[in-house]
């Protein structure tokens, strides 16, 4: 019972971060069909820039919560121009092309962009800042840390503030009508390219708070670490229904849970055969599992909203 | 108001329009009929830059207005009720109405044409909170062509308001497209019910395999034979 709140907590709080990487694929793969396969890029260079800026600002000197802060608008503000600048000039200009395109450009940018951070950052393994107290919580058997409290509430908070965007906004109906019908949207006078950047911008904005808090959790980063993280928070969206905002941040809380249960529990079903680090395995179980029972994810197109 | 000069449109080899000259005077009602596949979408999706025109000249108001972008269509007062409604299926009716007023930011005139709307369908009041998608075919209609007007358009593009729908939907919706009319909104209506469309215009052209074969007062094209053989079923 211990393991089972405990892998709860956990995957709580990875399946939080999964969700708003999730988000960025959902938002943009509902307005204009593309999966953006190098959103884990954005997110992963979101993390790096938070360690160069934080971490050389603590060196500096700065108080640390100044740092982190500084630390966090960098990143939101980079990785927004960088999602901004990828829909502009990787993806805008293949609009009309078959829907292959893209989506090979979107793997020829992730592989520019993973590369781009090798080198700026280098190969090796980063550390990142320690930007919160670390203080310990014990609850019914079960350990969780204030980051991982803050992670949860945080995430909660920023997707609500995103529903309440999406659905009692003006640009948040012109993005779902958008969602809907691209070209009787336009008749009515919404700027497509405009409702299009926004998605990316805003994914991408979800998806720089993501690569802090990952950087937070973990306390270290790489380059090629945009890659898993973006494969598994695409395999959330796909579990969500992908296209489907509350899809995707139930598919992520979801993925986060089924991995930890599965990592906690993995070893005992395996008789000691796989250890927790196989968890990784469960990601992909659940990603063709969907794709072979049910492609449309657990919000089918019906119920939900695109946007 | 609008005039139409030379418009010509190609799906690549296919020409769906060739080059069509027609106008349309402030305050009138044009019927353009024609059977399907003739071109009529083709010319409505050009004139409202859904689609590029190959060749040929739009101007409305005396503004030439076939290079702009599609979303500025609007601003320049055309409204277009869409082949098949085009109501946005997971906005509901409410929401998709205001798209339809999109740009404008007159929140009590725009409440108030809302309500105006309501009056002219009152299904579309009692079924507001409801997903278009929802609605049936005819209400759907209803609804595109509200949110058509929710722009305070100069001029409305109808393309085939009447496909699919019963008899009884048809009647109510011409009714409130004659009486949007007879305020004197400038009105193109598409039409492969050739009979309803000039019954409901002063003048009308026909078009047949891109081409506009036949123009005239709408009341002498009913009397047309060769009309009245082709389109009326005679
Ligand atoms: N998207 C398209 N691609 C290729 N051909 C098209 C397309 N849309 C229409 N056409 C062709 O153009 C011609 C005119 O079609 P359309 O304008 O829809 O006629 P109408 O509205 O009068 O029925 C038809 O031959 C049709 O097959
Ligand atoms: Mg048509």
């Amino acid at each position: 019972m211990d393991i089972f709140l405990q892998q709860i907590i956990n995957g709580l709080v990875q399946g939080s971060i999964y969700a708003l990487v999730a988000l960025g694929y959902t938002m943009v793969y509902g307005i204009m069909g593309l999966i953006n396969f190098a959103h884990g890029e954005v997110v992963m260079i979101g993390t790096l820039v938070t360690i160069t800026v934080a971490g050389t600002l603590i060196k500096a000197g700065m108080p640390v919560v100044f740092a982190g802060l500084a630390g966090v608008s960098t990143s939101v503000l980079v990785c927004v121009a960088l999602g901004w600048g990828l829909e502009r000039i990787a993806y805008r200009p293949l609009r009309n092309a078959p829907r292959l395109t893209p989506l090979i450009t979107a793997i020829g940018m992730s592989i520019v962009l993973q590369n781009l951070a090798m080198m700026i950052w280098g190969r090796n393994y980063l550390t990142f800042p320690s930007l919160l107290p670390k203080i310990n919580f014990e609850v019914a058997g079960a350990h969780f840390t204030a980051i991982q409290v803050i992670i949860v509430v945080l995430s909660a908070a920023t997707m609500g503030g995103l529903l309440a965007l999406i659905y009692r906004t003006r640009l948040g109906m012109a993005m779902r009508a958008t969602a809907q019908n691209p070209a009787v949207a336009s008749l009515m006078g919404v700027n497509i390219n405009r409702v299009i950047a926004a998605a990316f911008v805003i994914g991408s904005a979800l998806g720089a708070l993501a690569g802090v808090m990952v950087g937070t959790y973990y306390e270290i980063a790489h380059y090629q670490m945009g890659f898993m993280l973006g494969l598994k928070a695409f395999t959330a969206a796909v579990l969500g229904g992908i296209g489907n905002l509350a899809g995707a941040m139930l598919g992520g809380v979801l993925l986060g849970i089924i991995e930890a249960l599965g990592a906690g529990y993995i070893g005992d079903l395996t008789g000691g055969f796989l250890g927790s680090h196989y968890q990784d395995i469960f990601a992909f179980i659940v990603l063709i599992v969907v794709l072979m029972f049910k492609p449309s994810g657990l919000f089918g197109e019906k119920t939900g909203d695109r946007a | 108001m609008l005039e139409v000069t030379g418009l010509h449109v190609a799906y690549g080899g296919i020409q769906a329009v060739r080059s069509i000259t027609f106008h349309v005077n402030e305050g009138e009602m044009v019927a353009l009929i024609g059977a399907n596949g003739a071109g009529k979408t083709s010319t409505l999706k050009a004139i409202s830059r859904v689609i590029d025109a190959v060749g040929g000249d739009v101007h409305f108001c005396g503004e030439k207005i076939s290079k702009i972008a599609p979303h500025h269509i609007i601003r320049k007062g055309i409204a277009l009720v869409p082949e098949g409604r085009g109501v946005f299926p997971r906005l509901t009716v409410a929401e998709n109405l205001a798209m339809g007023a999109f740009l404008r930011h007159d929140k009590a005139e725009i409440a108030l044409d809302q309500e105006k709307i309501y009056g002219y369908f009152p299904r579309l009041k009692e079924r507001a909170a409801q997903l278009a998608g929802t609605l049936s075919g005819g209400e759907q209609q209803m609804l595109a062509i509200g949110r058509a007007l929710m722009s305070r358009p100069k001029m409305l593009l109808l393309d085939e308001p009447s496909m699919g729908l019963a008899p009884i939907m048809v009647q109510k919706i011409f009714e409130v497209i004659r009486i949007v009319a007879a305020e004197g909104m400038t009105t193109l209506l598409i039409e492969q019910n050739a009979k309803l469309a000039l019954e409901s215009s002063q003048r009308g052209y026909v078009m047949e395999s891109g081409e506009i074969t036949l123009t005239g007062e709408s009341a002498s094209l009913l009397n047309d034979p060769k009309v009245r053989a082709a389109y009326l079923g005679e």
